[in-house]
């Protein structure tokens, strides 16, 4: 064995450690008490793979891979920018890091389907091309082009995911004919594609490529911001399928692995996610949600102010109080606050917990993330099965910032169009105090009925703002001393 | 050479893999989960390096450059986010927990 193939050996040996400790890492974050060891496991993983592929090399000229200097340049430069912006940026902006990140992926993915159609269609040198040669694979052209069409709509999707999360863009975007133009373009995606299968041409290699990321764009310009934790999780699994996909055209068991790993783990997520919506995933990318407004049934009643020195009294005589977070506490940065105020409830002995629905936010357990950063200890928060018998027994409900997840029209009006969606029976409750800063609705387009509700009261507030009012109309009650 | 079937099997093993670690998670690692298993896919940046390792001409080289730095970014910044998640998992039984805030 000359020492070319030994260093192929100990590469493919390291590869075989980096996918067992990914897939060990997946294992662990799926528990809490392991979860944090899990990722550095999974991070051990990617680093020595990472080494280990500088010393790959085709021929035998050298011990480091060809273009060592380039590939060290983009490695060290995205990695310093990434680690710096993913340091930085505010837990509430965690959504949309994870799917710029995610693109990127995605992207990635894409550019090595690139380079290896760019490679096949050199080797057929054009015109006495035979399709199905041997010397190049039938089934590596195939997933490489279908590696590249996932990966390029994951890449351009997720960015448009990104950017309407950042605030960038409008939330939805449409036109009419749209669905048409989005096929059209699916549909020239997938022609050029076969085309390259058929006969790898660069141009016609470019072309594909060009239809692939006009139509990740497409497909997501008309999904919803109620919607993008799901299409996130959705293309998290894409990215995940594109990396097996052209895992294979390189050979490189390590990427098939862990990519299809991802892509089964994620497509499972996003339908547990879409199921916590009551909606399918073609129900999400292919229907315009929230858009009609059409027969919705008219909500009686009137929204009816309060104060937040009476919402104060009503927290200090109540005994069982749930708080329901929502995606505007996340907005508000309200969470330190409100665990500030739930601490101040507990010292005059009140029941306090969390309920948290499972899409609040604009992730499943965004909300969970936020609190336990906020340092809100695990076994306060429940998920929607467990706390919803609860609420008829509640003295008051707070909820700050949520809306479609609390609106009672999810359960009587078949017309409205979160109909059929599970929410917290926050609506039986005692007393509602809705924190809201102002009188918009929700992401889902529609009003509230609860909102309007008897034992409703709207407190008009920004939800760090609200909250220190609760705090000092608490202290005010009873001289700030608890007991 | 992994080709044919047992490529096939491969690839439905890995998917029963993923299919079973994450079956039965709680709610309150789904984002967690979600970010971990975006870092896992970072994994991307070898075949990128290996791309641009095997590019000769200036177009292969520029789209295994973008490549590289696309797979890097996921993987670092992957990495770094899942991390600051986790780290703020945490229960009311150990005591010294994040008191800000408590102080009244």
């Amino acid at each position: 064995m000359n020492s070319a193939q030994i260093v192929s050996l100990l590469i493919q040996a390291t590869y075989f450690v980096a996918a067992v400790l990914l897939i060990m890492g997946i294992k662990r974050m799926s528990s809490p008490v392991t979860a944090r060891s899990g990722i550095q496991w999974a991070g051990v993983g990617v680093l020595v793979a990472v080494i280990a592929t500088f010393f790959h090399h085709g021929g035998d000229h050298g011990l480091l891979i060809e273009n060592a200097a380039l590939i060290f340049i983009a490695i060290a430069s995205s990695t310093v920018i990434a680690w710096y912006s993913g340091r930085r940026v505010a837990m509430t902006a965690m959504p949309q890091m994870v799917a710029l990140y995610n693109g990127m992926g995605g992207g990635s993915a894409a550019a090595i389907g690139a380079s290896a159609l760019l490679g096949f269609a050199a080797l057929v040198g054009a015109p006495k091309f035979v399709p199905f040669q041997p010397q190049a694979n039938t089934s590596q052209v195939v997933l490489a082009v279908v590696g590249a069409l996932i990966g390029s709509v994951s890449f351009t999707g997720s960015l448009i995911a990104f950017a309407k999360l950042q605030g960038w863009m409008d939330k939805t975007f449409r036109f009419t004919g749209q669905q048409l133009v989005n096929g059209l373009c699916f549909l020239a995606a997938v022609v050029l594609g076969a085309l390259v299968v058929l006969h790898p041409q660069t141009h016609t290699i470019v072309l594909f490529f060009g239809a692939a990321l006009l139509f990740g764009i497409l497909m997501t310009l008309p999904i919803g911001g109620a919607d993008m934790p799901v299409v996130i999780s959705l293309y998290n699994a894409f990215t995940g399928l594109a990396v097996g996909f052209e895992g294979y055209v390189q050979q490189n068991v390590a990427l098939i692995i862990a990519g299809t790993v991802v892509g089964a783990a994620g497509t499972l997520l996003t339908r547990l996610m879409a199921k916590a919506m009551n909606r399918s995933i073609s129900n999400v990318l292919f229907s315009n949600f929230g858009a009609g407004g059409d027969a919705a049934q008219e909500i009686k009643g009137s929204l009816k102010p309060i104060e937040a020195d009476d919402a104060a009294s009503l927290l200090y005589l109540a005994e069982k109080i749930i708080i329901v977070p929502g995606y505007g506490m996340a907005v508000a940065q309200a969470q330190h606050k409100i665990w500030e105020l739930s601490q101040q409830l507990i010292k005059r002995d009140k029941d306090v917990k969390f309920a948290i629905h499972p899409v609040a936010g604009r992730m499943p357990g965004h909300m969970n993330v936020l609190l336990a950063e906020a340092g809100v200890p695990y076994d306060l928060i429940a998920d929607m099965d467990d706390i919803n018998p609860e609420f008829p027994n509640c003295d008051v409900a707070i909820v700050i910032g949520a809306n479609d997840v609390v609106n009672p029209v999810a359960k009587t009006d078949k017309s409205s169009p979160i109909y059929g969606m599970p929410i917290l029976d926050v609506a039986k409750a005692k007393q509602v105090i809705v924190i809201k800063r102002g009188k918009g609705t929700g992401f889902a387009g529609i009003e509230n009925a609860l909102f309007y509700q008897d034992n409703c009261r709207m407190l008009y507030a920004d939800g760090q703002e609200a909250a220190t009012k609760l705090i000092a109309g608490l202290k005010a009650v009873d001289g700030g001393g608890g007991h | 050479m992994i080709d044919g079937f047992l490529a096939l099997y491969l690839f439905m093993l890995a998917a029963f893999t993923g299919h079973e670690i994450i079956s039965r998670v709680p709610v309150i690692l789904h984002t967690p989960l979600m970010s971990g298993s975006n870092f896992v896919h970072g994994i991307v940046l070898i075949g990128a390096m290996v791309a641009l390792g095997e590019a000769t001409t200036p177009t292969e080289q520029i789209i295994g450059f973008v490549g590289v730095f696309l797979g890097a970014g996921n993987a670092a910044g992957g990495y770094v986010v899942t991390e600051r998640m986790l780290e703020m998992f945490k229960s009311s039984k150990r005591p010294g927990s994040k008191q800000d805030g408590a102080k009244p």
